[in-house]
């Protein structure tokens, strides 16, 4: 029998995507080899509002930026950040 | 000192931090809350961080200004929850021998933090709020 290939990532909203969302955090199981871009997909099933249209974001997994196309492992901390506007 | 704090910022804390023996020069860059921003009349700002990655990467632009140019120390805070009209959002102080370089990574910091690091604005104005940035796009990191 093969085992449980999957994994579970944890996702923190913040600013415009929190109040999309309606939560700060949420956790998602994922299939081994799913991207942040896969990642992304799914939220947008759990959360229809989620995806604002024409910004351009960036994705930080633990707390470092990547591409849409990063591989994620289990227990990843996955960030979508929409455009950032400090200063 | 590269850090997020809810609590109002003292400028003199920063400069104490830079202040060297080494140095013969600290420039400071304090960035305050507008009462007007693109014809709206500002009531308020709050600004929300990704607190553990923005100290990261506040961070990071310090060691970057220090491979840039011979800074001897630098710090940065910056505010977060909401800031009232006129009070600072964010402060860096940077010590160097000599002015040129002191100035020029300040510049420096304020524009990478524009650009790079997780905090957001939210800007309170009379008739609405909008989240600053949502509806220009953003620069990617020059990395």
């Amino acid at each position: 029998m093969a085992g449980f290939n999957g994994m579970k990532v944890r996702v923190k909203f913040f600013a415009i995507l929190r109040e999309r969302a309606g939560t700060s955090a949420a956790t998602k199981e994922l299939a081994d080899g799913d991207t942040v871009a896969d990642l992304w997909r799914e939220l947008q099933k759990d959360y229809p509002k989620l995806d604002v249209p024409g910004i351009r974001m960036l994705y930080a997994v633990n707390q470092n930026y990547v591409n849409l196309d990063q591989p994620l492992k289990d227990q990843d901390e996955v960030v979508f950040i929409p455009p950032v506007s400090g200063g | 000192m590269f850090r997020v704090t809810h609590q109002p910022i003292d400028l003199q804390k920063l400069v104490d931090y830079v202040t060297d023996p080494e140095a013969g020069a600290i420039a400071t860059f304090i960035g305050t809350t507008r009462n007007n921003n693109e014809g709206r009349k500002v009531i308020a700002l709050d600004y929300e961080a990704y607190a553990e990655m923005a100290e990261k990467e506040l961070a990071r632009i310090g060691a970057d200004a220090a491979k840039n140019w011979p800074i001897c120390r630098m710090a940065i805070l910056h505010r977060l929850g909401p800031v009232q009209i006129g009070e600072a959002s964010v402060v860096i102080a940077v010590s160097s021998a000599h002015r040129d370089a002191a100035f020029a990574a300040s510049r420096f910091a304020i524009e990478e933090i524009k650009k790079t690091v997780p905090i957001w604005k939210k800007e309170v104005f009379e008739g609405g709020e909008v989240w600053i940035g949502t509806q220009t796009g953003q620069r990617l990191p020059d990395r």
